[in-house]
């Protein structure tokens, strides 16, 4: 600690060129900590409303092949089901493709059934969904989003299904609210439609019978691969052969399915840092070189070749470690931006420590060159101007 | 007698450039008694500052004997060395060689870092040692806001506030006009004279020298005739 006066006021000499080195690194943690939060949340989702409890049923070659509803009778009587319901991917936005909506085709007495305990519907709304045919359960968040009431009519497009007159249009009508009892889940809701899967199943002109996937609660979550092999084993050798998961395993498969996020993030992080590196390495040289003389001098005074170095190190730590610490702090702040965008994902704080190891390492790596041609100066050679 | 506090026999320094050895001091042998004043003079390359930069043991003899403040040191290491310039060396350079981001003060608390002292007693040593010199006043200073003759002062400050056994000054009015070199002078002498610091000297300025107790002459790496204050 007696040597930081003296680092800082080395790290100030040339006020401009710290200022931008500073940003730099700033800007380059801001986007780490940005990036690593996004990576975070798509590598470990939450799962959206299912718990541990939950499986999921799907084709056994895509999700995106349906199976038939008929399947639920059979996985209803798999020992340990309590409950199974049905869903299916409608692909729905809301006037443009920007404003995606997770409108789901529920069945509502088997789908409640399953998620009894984990979301809040007030028995006005439940009675007044189940009395209108073009109903619609609405997440609070994505009402006050678009500003929508109860009563209000909800036209959705979807990508995918068209009706019998050919169109992708559908209308609803909004009768209560959504909401989730677990505020992580509430995140993981906030674009969610629910809509009964009678209407739409009348309403498409293809796939009739089908449904996306099934999603069963089980009785004991312990026994959650055991189950899932036994309900796969029901429809084996058949037509629609089935693949069922943990409910967790199976958000992370369906955003698998855009590429692999994580891989992409890393690749643009790596660009980052590797340009980041030769920069603020470049600066530091740069930096010591025109220190040699002072160098010298405090070797002269008695400073080791090891106090030298430490100094050199210490100065990159701070620079790194002080950049890396404000980028991270704005990319937290720019958490409920993120949160906007990437609606449904639940982002956490956890790049907090692998940002501060990478600016760690980061600072050691930039410091060792030159630190290690100051701790081997030449006191006579660099006090005759001779270095 | 007195045991000599610097004390040189048969030193050699040699150096390589390119393929030629060139012996810079050609064997000298040398006493310097604790407390003495001494200038020693000559014309560029003779091995003036070669010798001064071996006594303050930022170099080390090829051969012979070279024993300072009681320590061998021809025998230490890097690390070592280090250590005994910290205890026992003031420095003084002809172009002040402050650290132009740090006040006077922080300038001076430099050679304290490397003891225990804590932080307060830093700063009031290093205060004490400004007050020494003259230049308290200027503390909070940094050195593109001091005169060479007010920059000088800090530099003397700096190498004494360790309290070091001996003080080496490497032309330290080369760069100072007549009126500050001679209160820089006269502040070597103070120190010499009041605090019993033993000074050497390298100047070319002969009015510098005056001020010294024992000028010695060397040319061509060997030292000439030495004379004494009248």
């Amino acid at each position: 600690m007696k040597y930081l006066p003296l680092i800082w006021a080395t790290l100030w000499r040339k006020k401009i060129r710290t200022i931008f080195t500073l940003a730099s690194i700033v800007i380059a943690f801001l986007l780490f900590g940005v990036l690593e939060t996004v990576d975070a949340a798509f590598t470990h989702p939450n799962g959206g409303a299912s718990g541990a409890d939950k499986l999921i049923t799907t084709n056994k070659y895509s999700i995106t092949l349906s199976l038939p509803l008929a399947d639920a009778q059979q996985i209803a009587g798999v020992s340990g089901v309590v409950a199974v319901t049905w869903i299916t991917w409608f692909g729905g936005y809301y006037q443009e493709s920007k404003n995606f909506i997770f409108a789901q085709p529920i069945d509502t007495a088997s789908y409640f059934n399953v998620y009894k305990d984990e979301l809040i519907v007030s028995d006005a709304a439940m009675q007044s969904f189940l009395e209108t045919r073009t109903g619609a359960l609405v997440d609070v968040a994505l009402m006050k989003k678009f500003g929508w009431k109860v009563g209000d009519r909800l036209p959705l497009h979807s990508a995918i299904w068209t009706q019998k007159d050919g169109s992708l249009d559908w209308i609803f009508d909004i009768v209560g609210t959504l909401d989730a009892k677990d505020p992580a889940q509430a995140s993981a809701l906030s674009s969610t439609v629910l809509f009964h899967y009678e209407y739409f199943d009348e309403g498409r002109n293809f796939g009739k019978g089908d449904v996306g996937w099934f999603e069963e609660r089980v009785a004991d979550p312990a026994q959650s691969a055991e189950m899932s092999s036994r309900i796969d084993a029901v429809f084996a050798n058949s037509p629609n052969e089935t693949k069922t998961q943990p409910a967790k395993d199976f958000a992370m498969a369906f955003i698998k399915q855009y590429g692999d996020i994580g891989f992409v993030l890393r690749a643009i992080l790596g660009a980052v840092f590797f340009t980041l590196l030769f920069l603020t390495g470049n600066t530091m040289m740069q930096s010591v070189k025109e220190r040699i003389p002072e160098l010298a001098v405090l070797k002269t005074l008695g400073f080791a070749d090891g106090t030298v170095l430490m100094l050199v190190v210490g100065e990159s730590m701070l620079l790194c470690v002080l950049a890396a610490l404000v980028g991270l702090a704005l990319s937290f702040a720019a958490l409920p931006v993120i949160r906007g965008a990437l609606q449904g994902v639940e982002l956490s704080r956890d790049a907090w420590i692998p940002g501060l190891g990478i600016a760690v390492l980061l600072a050691l790596v930039i410091a060792m060159p030159p630190g290690i041609r100051a701790m081997r100066l030449n006191i006579i050679d660099a006090l005759a101007d001779r270095h | 007698m007195t045991e000599p506090i610097v004390s040189l026999r048969h030193v050699v320094k040699r150096y390589v450039r390119g393929r030629q050895a060139v012996e810079v001091l050609q064997g000298l042998d040398l006493d310097i008694a604790p407390g003495e004043f001494v200038a020693l003079m000559g014309p560029s390359g003779s091995g003036k500052t070669t010798l001064l930069n071996l006594i303050g043991g930022l170099d080390q003899p090829t051969s012979g004997e070279l024993t300072v403040a009681g320590q061998r040191l021809e025998r230490l290491g890097s690390g070592a060395l280090s250590r005994w310039r910290a205890r026992h060396v003031g420095f003084v350079f002809q172009f002040y060689n402050l650290m132009p981001m740090l006040t006077a003060q922080r300038n001076v608390e430099l050679p304290l870092l490397l003891t225990s002292l804590p932080a307060a007693k830093r700063r009031a040593n290093a205060l004490a040692a400004l007050t020494l010199v003259g230049i308290a006043d200027r503390a909070n200073h940094k050195p593109n806001e001091l005169s060479g003759g007010q920059a000088q002062r800090v530099a003397i400050a700096r190498a004494l506030v360790a309290d070091p056994t001996l003080l080496v000054c490497d032309e330290p009015t080369g760069d100072l006009d007549r009126k500050s070199a001679d209160e820089v002078l006269h502040l070597l002498q103070e120190l010499n004279r009041d605090f019993g610091k033993t000074i050497i000297m390298v100047t070319h300025d002969p009015k510098a020298a005056e001020f010294a107790g024992r000028r010695l002459h060397m040319d061509k790496g060997a030292l000439l005739a030495a004379e004494s204050a009248a």
